[in-house]
């Protein structure tokens, strides 16, 4: 006890003189989240403005009406084709007989999206005005009591109620609950695993083990003290999120911050590990694209169940995919600890493998 | 005749296909400086990481202090000093000195004392205080010597103490080696600087795996007919060669 004390200390002592490393585990999550924040944010509405050739004048006039959509009437096919190639205008409609023929600049998806929208909606409206002015012709023509209960139409108001944040809720408010470990996970796994790499290569981690300190000793000394550390950075982020950036959090904080100490013990336990088979920084940073990156595709922001089933198997043996599971329940659903058992028991499994392996692992360097 | 603190037996160490230590013999009695000398590659180094514990040999047997190694304990009577320095950059000299004192499981009441103690044996007294990241290339070497003191192990195992000292400093830590020698502890150095090797009590030619002569400098000397053991070191090495070239 008194090493693994001991190791801690130094660990934390070391991390605390090194005050570059420190500001990036502690403000760099800050600066992306305001990135992401005022990204995710702004205004998405797009600006679309559409040619039309040979279109009815209702049709042109109703997707003017459009929200974001501009028709400008062109005489020819060809001096729209001319614009679209200039990039005046983002698509063509071109009317022959009862059919319509479109040609997308299809360079930003969500204008193409907006063009077909709008066609679809006025055809539409197009068409239920058509239908309204013939209705009531034959309204004129009918019994007046049989009319008395159609003409009243009251356009319903539609009332928006959210169980979670607000209308301003974005994609960024379902981030960022992951978000948070991932950057628990991705600053501990490096640090950590550049340390524990920087101990070999310097000759004090042999030394160390020249001593009669047991190999445990050394993998819980480094625990702990990365185990503040996730707890300081967890705290900063979460108070951040929610004092700083104004995001809902449902549930308890204090929850947040236990998974993300679990998920920051894995990710040290995951750095040891892969530092063993790093000779050098460099080859250590080697696994951000190999280990880091693919964790936050399957870590549940893009959902899982819409993927095909062998990439959804992909998840289950990452530990990102759990920490995300819980936190994102316990943020945005205000589960308490107890219902998010299980993928917090799946960490702890995932902890105890991968500090069994570094223990035995550290018997490369010894043989006791 | 006193029992060996090192003793190592018929040990072979392979690495892959490698032949590294061959039906290696070697004790060492307590009380006496023994200087391992041998080219780059002959094992010297994987001799002290066997009797450390580090690697462990695919036949025979390595002792210290009697007991089978690897064996976790007995590290605490042992004070290793690797051929890098291996210290903390980050902290200053006192606070390795302090951590390897815990690490070694040196009684809390006494570590002050210890650290005092080793850090005037190596004169860093006054620089105890500052980061080792600014200690300059001797000092380190003495911080790390220091740090193999701690714990007053009876027997202390020093890979290349004196790589990159400059003289003044090595004439010291010889000084300081032939010192503790004559309070009753056992060292194992290993070197290729040949002069240091007649500052030893016994010198052991390691070649090519295998100890090919050892024993006091004056009988070797007397044996070869050579005035150092420089020369001496020569002629076993080409005699192992021939040897070699027989087979």
């Amino acid at each position: 006890m008194r090493r693994t004390l001991a190791i801690s200390k130094r660990v934390t002592l070391e991390l605390l003189r090194d005050k570059r490393t420190l500001m990036l585990m502690f403000l760099a999550p800050i600066l992306i989240l305001i990135l992401m924040k005022l990204v995710f944010s702004a205004n998405t509405s797009v600006d679309v403005k559409v040619a039309t050739v040979n279109v009815s004048d209702g049709l042109v006039q109703q997707i003017d009406k459009m929200k974001g959509v501009k028709a400008v009437k062109f005489d020819s096919k060809k001096s729209a084709e001319n614009s679209l190639k200039n990039q005046q205008v983002d698509g063509i409609i071109q009317s022959k007989k009862t059919d319509f023929y479109v040609t997308y600049a299809n360079t930003d998806p969500s204008k193409t999206a907006a063009t077909k929208a709008a066609l679809n909606s006025s055809i539409m409206v197009n068409n239920v005005t058509e239908l309204k002015r013939t209705l009531s012709k034959i309204q004129s023509q009918l019994p007046m009591q049989a009319s008395s209960s159609t003409t009243q139409h009251v356009k319903p108001k539609i009332h928006n109620d959210y169980v979670y944040g607000n209308s301003k809720t974005n994609f960024f408010d379902k981030m960022l609950p992951i978000l948070m470990g991932f950057f628990v996970f991705f600053f501990v796994f490096l640090i950590s695993g550049m340390a524990l790499l920087n101990e070999r290569t310097s000759g004090t981690l042999g030394r160390l083990l020249a001593t009669p300190v047991r190999r445990s000793e050394i993998v819980f000394g480094y625990m702990l003290s990365y185990g503040f550390l996730a707890i300081f950075q967890t705290l900063l982020i979460v108070l951040f999120t929610v004092y700083g950036l104004g995001v809902e959090v449902v549930g308890n904080i204090f929850n947040i911050v236990i998974v993300n100490v679990i998920l920051a013990f894995v990710a040290l336990a995951f750095g040891i590990l892969m530092s063993t088979f790093a000779k050098s920084e460099f080859q250590m940073m080697q696994f951000i694209p190999i280990i880091v990156i693919p964790q936050i595709f399957f870590s549940g922001i893009i959902p899982l169940d819409t993927m095909a089933h062998w990439v959804q198997v992909i998840a289950y043996i990452l530990p990102l995919k759990y920490s995300g599971e819980a936190t994102t329940a316990i943020v945005m659903n205000g589960e308490n600890l107890w219902s998010v058992m299980s993928p917090i028991l799946v960490l702890i499994l995932f902890l105890i493998v991968l500090t069994a392996l570094n223990i035995r692992g550290l018997r490369r360097y010894r043989k006791v | 005749m006193k029992a060996s603190v090192v003793s190592m037996k018929n040990v072979l160490k392979k690495f892959g296909d490698q032949v590294v230590l061959d039906d290696f013999d070697f004790e060492i009695q307590p009380g006496k400086i023994v200087g391992l000398i041998g080219p780059s590659g002959s094992g010297k180094s994987t001799v002290i990481h066997i009797l450390l514990g580090m690697e462990s040999a695919q036949a025979g047997e390595a002792f210290v202090f009697g007991q089978s190694m690897p064996d976790r304990k007995l590290l605490s009577r042992i004070g290793y000093m690797a051929q890098t320095d291996a210290l903390y950059e980050r902290l200053t000299g006192r606070e390795n000195l302090q951590f390897f004192a815990e690490m070694k499981g040196v009684d809390p009441a006494l570590v002050s004392e210890q650290i005092e103690h080793v850090s005037a044996v190596v004169e860093l007294v006054d620089e105890l205080d500052k980061k080792t990241s600014g200690y300059s290339g001797g000092m380190k070497r003495r911080l790390s010597l220091a740090i193999s003191l701690l714990g007053n192990g009876d027997l202390l195992i020093l890979d290349e103490p004196t790589v990159g000292v400059d003289p003044a400093l090595r004439q010291s830590i010889w000084r300081e080696l032939h010192r503790l020698r004559d309070q009753g502890k056992t060292i194992l150095v290993t070197t290729h600087v040949m002069d240091e090797a007649e500052l030893v009590d016994d010198v052991a030619m390691l070649i090519a795996g295998k100890l090919r002569e050892y024993g006091q400098p004056d009988q070797l000397k007397k044996k070869y007919h050579e005035s150092t053991i420089e020369n001496i070191f020569l002629k076993v090495e080409s005699q192992n060669e021939t040897n070699v070239s027989h087979i």
